[in-house]
């Protein structure tokens, strides 16, 4: 087609406009997603979530009902089958929930950071994906490293490679997030600065929220499973009964930000909490299996529970107040003391908890979705169910560094056996003063007393001499 | 509206402010236009658009610089006299810096912190500024209260390790420390519950913006400088062989670049050369040999700061470790010809500071450039106005971020392990059948190794 004169000029124009529409498209993309940024929420396109899931089995049991029984018959089935298969894996042991755990924070990762991509229309950056998943191996490996050293340090001291990685973990760990960074700052490209970062710092926001939650999580379940269970189970009752009680009392509503709460469905569902936490913690503090550490023991390989309970899993008699007296007409009543505690975990639970539901509820509105996925049928994602929980585990964690004990003794151990020995030895020999000081160790010529157990060494032993006092190890 | 928003900005506390929010209205003002005539190509408009555009370059901040300097240089040309500037404010900046350093480590540290609090500043006024939302009041406060929280658990943390026998004298400071995490997370808890409470029902992105934006911050601003100061901790010169390398490959790289510079090194920042790079590299590492070798003869920067109980100050008296003792060194056959010598006498942490030069050079420079992406991300040519000449405090310090961390994790990998006087303070709050446990397997394991004697235990 040969260009005709007046053809020229057009085609010229035509050029300067599409030149100038480039330029316009290329300051344009950053700014086009910094209209995200404009005052008001009402710019952003409602994000669709992805197709319905409930299966077909489901659907055709159901297909008879109405629309909205239908909906209310899904979610009460889909609620059940997770409760059973919260039991089937406490009943499977601590090392199917540390797995479950795992897959439940990998999962809520992938949901929070599919948000992120679909808000910011990402889709086209393919670095990012991979770097989001290379930040939340790097972090998962620091925080596990962490872990497993404390806890398996009888057997990590035998691998002289492990040896190694758990000497130098903090380095590894950090050169692996450094290596991160260095490809992000490498995968800046032109147009899309704003949206790198925004996208990094959210990978970040998410990490803190989802993985280091999931750790204490971790953390509290090897102190004991009563420790994980009795807080998700008040979460989880409480999220129950503030609805029963909503829906059968409710009047006043509790707050703008999720008008289906009422102030009814909060306080109501605060007292059945508490008694439900009451109750759980009584019957779970009686089995071992619930109450005692989290062991790993290197002869049979595996996780093990067993012990001798501690002060607060024993029952106590506590002389009761003077108008409880009167209702109840008895003196006293034995009380496991980890009720008490209890108590304070379903208040927070209860009062706290719901904060964490209403952040998620602001969080859907800001970013104008309806449920974070549709992984559960009739209930959402999992961080729809897991919303509520986000400052359970912490404060758990917190709870128990506080009130319950102090350090960690096998990460104290575990930091002993990384010291120099010279220090080792100065250590050793201010402990061992201590001990005898105390009158927790036998001060004795002999060599080779073990005098490990769990029970004092009264003072009137003390007062023998060279009472040499042998227990066998367990 | 838009004028209006013009207004208000222009009002706005400070001087920076006005100038970015000018800067930043019309560009996306200018977006939002732009979607709009996108559907018709209309020559116009977008010639419009465009040339606004080109007029509104990122922003020339208002120029701070005091009017004695202003004075003095009215003769020179503008290009000398910016440089004049910038090279007066650095020989001011380090003056400054060896005079703080003289005061000794508590002036050091109210420094890292009033600088902790104006990098933090900075960056939210930024975080405000693209937001455009001055109009949520309650925002200020709670970025400011959530860094008070983070400050407060951080201090604590630091407080009860060094502070050890001072806290557990006085009694209230003892209930604080022992209850310090519960105390700490009840304090955020209650900011966190505020924030929920002050979610607005239109704004609830630009919200969760700053939520996102203050938490992010806090992260990188004040843990940063927590491990500055736990460095510090460890000897003054775990905290000035870093920080003087970082600011050494700075100046040198820029010099070498200006001289030699030809290849590009990154798109990101366009002046940056190849040759500045790896001439800054190895002017670093000499730069860093021969001042560790300088510093490590004085006790006062070798010897970790202590808190002294009797005379209720910080003592740096010790004596210096295996690491600050000139020790012989057999030099390698290559450069023994070079140099004429057969052995050499270093301190072994000359050695170390190869290892942190390298890191200055190498991977500091990363995050000069996260800055700069940060800021073309963002359309702001400086993070602030507080120095003249060189911008904001961020500016300053955009190269040091990893360097704290990397020097903290390279102290507790390589140096030193736990802190055993701390504990010694954890095991003194295990229980007794725990403190048995550990004693004998440590016990065990000493005499394995053997450190102990199995037949005999003297005192």
């Amino acid at each position: 087609m040969a260009p005709c004169e007046n053809c020229r000029v057009i085609t010229e124009a035509t050029e300067e406009r599409v030149y100038k529409m480039e330029i316009r498209r290329e300051t344009d993309i950053d700014d086009r997603y910094g209209d995200l940024d404009s005052r008001t929420d009402s710019d952003i396109p409602e994000i669709l979530p992805s197709s319905d899931r409930t299966p077909e089995i489901l659907k055709k049991a159901l297909s008879g009902l109405s629309s909205r029984w239908k909906n209310w018959w899904i979610r009460g089935i889909l609620t059940l089958t997770m409760i059973s298969l919260f039991f089937l894996i406490i009943y499977m042991g601590s090392f199917m929930l540390m797995l479950l755990v795992l897959g439940i924070q990998v999962k809520c990762f992938h949901e929070i950071i599919t948000i992120g991509y679909r808000v910011y229309r990402s889709y086209d950056l393919p670095w990012f994906r991979t770097l989001s998943w290379y930040f939340l191996l790097c972090v998962n490996y620091f925080f596990y490293g962490e872990t497993v050293a404390d806890y398996f340090a009888t057997f990590v001291q035998r691998e002289e490679q492990l040896q190694f990685l758990i000497r130098y973990h903090r380095f590894i760990s950090f050169a692996l997030y450094l290596a991160g960074f260095c490809m992000f700052v490498l995968s800046l490209v032109k147009k899309h600065y704003r949206l790198q970062f925004y996208m990094f710092a959210w990978t970040h926001v998410t990490l803190l929220i989802t993985v280091t939650q999931s750790h204490l999580v971790i953390q509290n379940l090897f102190e004991g499973m009563i420790w994980f269970l009795v807080p998700i189970s008040s979460v989880i009752c409480n999220d129950i009964t503030a609805y029963l009680f909503g829906f059968f009392l409710g009047r006043t509503p509790l707050i703008k930000l999720s008008p289906k709460k009422t102030w009814e469905g909060f306080i109501g569902g605060f007292f059945s909490t508490v008694v439900f936490g009451f109750i759980a913690a009584y019957v779970l503090s009686k089995y071992q299996y619930f109450v005692c550490p989290v062991e790993y023991r290197s002869d049979v390989n595996s996780f093990v529970t067993e012990c001798e309970p501690s002060e607060i899993f024993q029952l106590q008699s506590y002389s009761l107040p003077p108008f409880l007296k009167a209702v109840l007409r008895r003196e006293t009543v034995s009380l496991y003391p980890f009720q008490i505690h209890s108590i304070a975990l379903s208040t927070f639970a209860s009062l706290i908890g719901p904060f964490g539901g209403f952040f998620a509820s602001g969080f859907k509105r800001a970013f104008k979705i309806k449920d974070f996925a549709n992984t559960i049928p009739g209930h959402g994602g999992i961080m729809d169910r897991f919303d509520c929980q986000y400052l359970m585990a912490t404060f758990v964690h917190v709870y128990i560094t506080s009130f319950i004990r102090g350090p960690n003794p096998s990460k104290v151990l575990q930091q002993l056996l990384v010291l120099q020995p010279e220090q080792q030895l100065n250590i050793y020999k201010t402990l061992k003063t201590h001990l005898i000081e105390k009158g927790i160790l036998q001060p004795t010529l002999k060599s080779e007393v073990f005098s490990e157990g769990l029970s004092w060494i009264s003072p009137e032993k003390k007062k023998k001499k060279k009472t040499i006092v042998h227990f066998s190890k367990k | 509206m838009v004028p209006s928003i013009q207004s208000s900005l222009l009002l706005g506390p400070s001087d920076q402010e006005p100038v970015a929010g000018m800067a930043l209205v019309p560009s996306h003002w200018l977006g939002s236009r732009e979607s709009e005539s996108e559907a018709k190509v209309d020559g116009e408009t977008a010639s419009d658009s465009e040339s606004r555009a080109e007029a509104s370059p990122p922003l020339i901040p208002a120029d701070d610089t005091p009017e004695v300097l202003n004075r003095a240089l009215s003769s020179l040309s503008s290009r000398w006299k910016n440089w004049w500037v910038r090279g007066i404010l650095t020989l001011a900046m380090i003056a400054f810096f060896f005079v703080i350093i003289y005061l000794g480590p508590l002036v050091l540290m109210m420094i890292v912190l009033c600088v902790q609090i104006k990098c933090f500043h900075e960056i939210i006024t930024i975080g405000y500024n693209v937001y455009h939302s001055y109009d949520l009041p309650w925002f200020r406060t709670l970025s400011w209260y959530f860094l008070l929280c983070v400050n407060y658990f951080f201090y604590g943390e630091t407080v009860t390790d060094y502070f050890f026998t001072l806290v557990q004298r006085e009694e209230p400071l003892r209930i604080l420390s022992k209850y310090h995490r519960f105390i700490s997370f009840t304090l955020y808890l209650i900011g966190f519950c505020m924030f929920v409470l002050s979610l607005v029902k239109k704004h609830y992105r630009l919200q969760f913006y700053m939520f996102g934006w203050t938490h992010v911050t806090l992260l990188i601003v004040v843990t940063q400088s927590h491990l500055v100061i736990h460095n510090l901790f460890e000897g003054m010169i775990w905290f000035i062989v870093p920080i003087s390398c970082v600011i050494c490959n700075d100046i040198m790289a820029y010099m070498f670049g200006f001289f030699f510079g030809r290849t590009p090194l990154i798109k990101l920042s366009p002046k940056k050369t190849w040759e500045g790079f790896i001439g800054g590299f190895f002017a670093t590492v000499v730069f860093g040999l021969l001042l560790s070798y300088v510093m490590s003869g004085y006790r006062c920067f070798v010897c970790p700061v202590e808190y002294n109980n009797d005379t209720n100050s910080f003592t740096v008296d010790c004596e210096p470790s295996y690491l600050f003792r000139l020790q012989e060194y057999n030099i390698p056959g290559v450069i023994q010809s070079l140099l004429g010598w057969k052995t050499v006498r270093m301190y072994p942490f000359q050695i170390h500071s190869i290892a942190l030069s390298t890191f200055a050079s190498l991977i500091g420079p990363f995050g000069g450039f996260f800055a700069s992406g940060f800021k073309r991300a963002f359309k702001i040519k400086d993070f602030a106005n507080t120095i003249p000449g060189h911008g904001g405090i961020m500016d300053r310090f955009d190269c040091q971020y990893l360097m704290a961390t990397f020097v903290n994790v390279y102290i507790a990998s390589f140096i030193r392990g736990p802190n055993p006087s701390k504990l010694i303070q954890q095991f003194l709050t295990l229980r007794p059948d725990q403190q048995l446990h550990i004693f004998n397997t440590l016990k065990s394991h000493l005499t394995d190794k053997g450190m102990l004697m199995a037949a005999t235990e003297d005192e």
